[in-house]
């Protein structure tokens, strides 16, 4: 009875678990997808945190890592279709990068799953609403991922228990543009 | 520390319906760095910047995050009140609540939750902003206006007007376009031809514009005010600088027999030829695909017969390399080709044509000397149908969306084919009728109710011969019943839809493309006739289906735009490219590989402190579009890109994930 009871807590637990994903959208045609999608009021759900950047290929693997290691449970990168980055060429580095990252991230043991690139244009609402709607209901299905320790053993950053913005550090370059 | 002030937005009830913005700007005022956080209706009007403008001044912010719409919006707007404000533009943040938040999550709670994140993660982005400065970049006050359709020609005078260069590029041997194919022009009924072909004059008489017809732009590098676009000009196997125009060749060319493009495939032109009488240029052009001395050898009758010795069969094309400030892409509309409706019987019965081809046929310019024949044995029709919506608004075989003009236009061929022949019987058969210009709707109302032209609500079935006649089979959706009409001609209102080629130009010239491959503008509403390519601008129909007033309009106003930036004396570049720590580099130049716009030069780099010498990467500001591939390759990371800093986003994505 009493172990019954824990199980069924544990299933509601899990069912009430909602995965944490972080969304790095190229600004020319997968953020403009992701905002056409707000103008024509496509609802999707709200696990997917969007960081906007110029391209694809500004998406450094390590962004990716990063956030596996502050307990994303998982990562969408998204930019404009094969041939038509803003940058001509951006989104073929950023498929080589995500390709073998993902390689890597299985072979850490994390799901593929977890780490999605797809092509979103800037007219593909409906195309971005299903994205999100698919991984979250991939990711749901997988659970929670397993978290990997921060290097620097950064208070709060591991342990997730505060926002680790620090109180002073220098400008990147500061000391050049000086 | 920084002072950073949060600023969310009501967005009238657009946001605040759904978010909490109360509790979002409470949450913002605890977050580290926030020292001040306020709510405002409409943040982005003017009561809206004036209380950011303030409390900058009041509480000594020194960064502002304003959460409201998408940064494509209003990026602009709050970095100028930023700049007002007394702060460099660039410490201005936003965070996306609206398109990204309130307006795609129903749940006020989830909803406001995800809007303090999103505030969150911008204020920790903030945070580490740093001051840029915009440089100057010199324009070469030229213009390249691709597509010599109305809307192209539109778009040359005007900057021509201005007093600035223009080179206009037509792919065929004439300007014109569609509308020089066509009869008459809806509401008023004036003659396409009378009104256009004076524009042609005028644009071509333009000491500023210079027109490079069958020509096609190969290839467009560069950036916002400083193109470089190669054009191939086909051999026209005619030297423009002798013909005289006086047409001899083309009427004495023996392969007559080639359908002419111009009449939409149903007269015949010969191997030498100009497209219509009143092509300009009027300089003819040797089809080399048809022509008997490029096909067999022989011939060169034409040669023998021009006067001016004009004819150069061993013309080669020419590549024109020219330096433009602005680029205005005019290049039209192809119509569907609707042999998909095998319904309806195009292409296997001569008498089912398109509404191009009516054009044609009622022209007096065209294959019958404007007298409607039906193609078939030259009957004139005593009762025409029309089908309306062949290809638009049709998901299953066409396009879901409506081509805009096809109600017009067939108003239009109803009413001059009942001005000629009164006793004809003509039907129409609409989905809906769309008429939403001035004079529109008027029009189509004299079109059913002075001409008695029957409108027939629904859709046909089918289209089959019977005898020498065409058998129309459909449903009159408004007495809910079968109808079967008997003509003479059928005549399809086809859709429009964006050029076969319009996605590689798209390509070349870095803009974007809808699903249907028309040219997306920067914004719907706000900035119609822009890319989001800086420098290149939309006019007529390449961007949606227009019609003649519309593409006119839109011509102007891209050359409005392209003249108002050639008036300034430079141009600002934006500051957020990337950047090279020469001390940290170790000139492996990995970046250098990796740029798609050769922005990275190897230069030497004395260290200050050890007097070493070092090759280290060095960024050209100038050719740096700031898309970042750069920093995400370089293994020291030793390349920044100004306003997406590793730093930044690492900060973003830890405060994406904290709980």
């Amino acid at each position: 009875m009493s172990k019954n009871s824990t199980e069924e807590k544990q299933a509601a637990a899990a069912a009430e678990w909602e995965p944490s994903i972080v969304g790095f959208l190229c600004r020319w045609c997968s953020y403009a997808g992701a905002d056409l999608a707000g103008s024509s009021r496509m609802e999707y759900p709200p696990n997917v945190n969007v960081i906007r950047v110029p391209c694809s290929g500004r998406i450094d693997p390590l962004f990716v890592l990063k956030a596996f290691q502050q307990g994303a449970d998982g990562v969408l990168v998204s930019g404009c279709h094969p041939g038509d980055c803003h940058y001509a060429e951006g989104n073929y580095y950023a498929r080589r990068r995500m390709t073998l990252l993902k390689r890597l991230l299985e072979f850490l043991g994390y799901h593929p799953h977890r780490l999605r690139l797809e092509w979103v244009s800037a007219a593909e609402a409906r195309e971005f609403a299903e994205v999100v709607k698919d991984m979250v209901e991939q990711v749901k299905a997988l659970g929670p991922a397993e978290r990997y320790a921060d290097f620097d053993g950064r208070p709060g950053a591991v342990a997730g228990l505060e926002p680790s913005i620090p109180v002073e550090v220098p400008v990147v370059g500061e000391g050049e543009r000086k | 520390m920084a002072r950073i002030g949060v600023f969310v937005c009501h967005c009238g009830t657009n946001i605040a319906k759904t978010v909490d913005v109360d509790r979002v700007a409470a949450a913002a005022a605890r977050m580290p760095n926030v020292a001040y956080a306020t709510t405002y209706l409409y943040m982005c009007s003017d009561p809206g910047q004036n209380i950011i403008k303030e409390a900058v001044k009041e509480h000594s912010l020194d960064r502002i995050v304003v959460a409201a719409c998408s940064p494509s919006l209003h990026e602009k707007t709050f970095q100028k009140c930023a700049e007002a404000a007394g702060l460099n533009p660039y410490f201005s943040e936003m965070a996306n609540i609206r398109e990204q938040c309130s307006w795609v999550h129903s749940d006020r709670e989830e909803a406001t939750a995800k809007a303090i994140k999103l505030v969150q993660m911008a204020v920790a982005r903030a945070y580490y902003d740093q001051e840029l400065y915009q440089s100057q970049i010199p324009v070469h006050r030229r213009a390249l206006v691709i597509g010599g359709g109305v809307a192209g020609i539109q778009a040359a005078l005007d900057v021509a007007a201005s007093g600035y260069e223009v080179v206009l590029v037509e792919r065929t041997p004439s300007i014109g376009g569609r509308m020089a194919q066509f009869d008459k022009t809806f509401p008023t009924l004036d003659c396409a031809a009378c009104i256009l072909t004076p524009k042609m004059v005028e644009v071509a008489s333009d000491p500023n514009v210079k027109i490079v017809t069958y020509a096609e732009v190969e290839s467009v590098s560069g950036f916002l005010g400083n193109f470089e676009a190669v054009i191939r000009r086909r051999a026209r196997s005619v030297r423009m600088d002798a013909c005289n125009g006086c047409g001899v060749c083309y009427q004495k060319c023996p392969s007559k027999k080639i359908p002419s493009e111009f009449n939409a495939g149903l007269g015949t032109r010969t191997a030498i030829y100009v497209p219509f009488p009143q092509a300009v240029p009027n300089v003819p052009v040797i089809d080399r695909e048809n022509c008997r001395y490029f096909l067999t050898g022989k011939c060169r009758i034409c040669e023998k017969v021009c006067s001016a010795q004009a004819i150069d069969f061993d013309q080669q094309d020419e590549i024109l390399k020219e330096q433009f400030g602005a680029i205005i892409v005019a290049t039209g509309i192809d119509v569907l080709d609707h042999s998909i409706y095998g319904e309806y019987g195009y292409g296997r019965y001569p008498d089912v044509i398109s509404g191009l081809q009516l054009e044609r046929l009622i022209n007096a310019g065209g294959p019958t000397q404007g007298i409607l024949k039906r193609p078939s044995d030259g009957k004139e029709p005593e009762s025409v149908v029309f089908i309306q919506c062949v290809g638009s608004r049709d998901d299953s075989k066409g396009f879901p969306y409506c081509s805009k003009v096809c109600c017009m236009y067939t108003a239009k061929h109803t009413i001059l084919l009942k001005e000629k022949h009164p006793e004809t019987e003509i039907y129409s058969f609409y989905i809906d009728i769309r008429s939403t210009g001035k004079g529109y709707e008027e029009f189509v109302r004299r079109a059913q109710e002075e001409f008695g032209v029957h409108y027939l609500r629904g859709r046909v079935s089918r289209v089959y011969p019977r005898g020498d006649k065409m058998v129309v089979m459909g449903v009159d959706s408004l007495l809910g019943q079968q109808v079967e009409v008997e003509a003479d001609l059928v005549v399809l209102a086809t859709a429009a839809q964006a050029r076969s080629d319009a996605k590689e130009l798209a390509r070349k010239l870095n803009v974007a493309t809808d699903r249907y491959n028309f040219f997306t503008e920067a914004h719907p509403k706000l900035r119609p006739v822009e890319t989001l390519t800086a420098g290149v601008f939309l006019a007529g129909a390449c961007q949606f289906p227009k019609d003649i007033p519309d593409s006119v309009a839109s011509g102007s106003a891209a050359a409005a735009k392209v003249a108002s930036m050639f008036s300034k004396p430079f141009l600002l570049s934006e500051p957020t490219v990337a950047e090279v720590l020469p001390l940290t580099c170790v000139g492996c130049l990995n970046c250098q590989s990796v740029c798609p716009f050769n922005a990275i030069d190897e230069v030497a780099f004395v260290n200050p402190l050890t007097r070493e010498e070092k090759k280290v990467a060095k960024v050209n500001e100038g050719l740096c579009n700031g898309c970042g591939t750069c920093v995400a390759a370089c293994y020291s990371s030793s390349i920044q890109l100004r306003g997406f800093t590793d730093e930044q986003i690492f900060r973003q994505i830890e405060t994406a994930l904290a709980p």
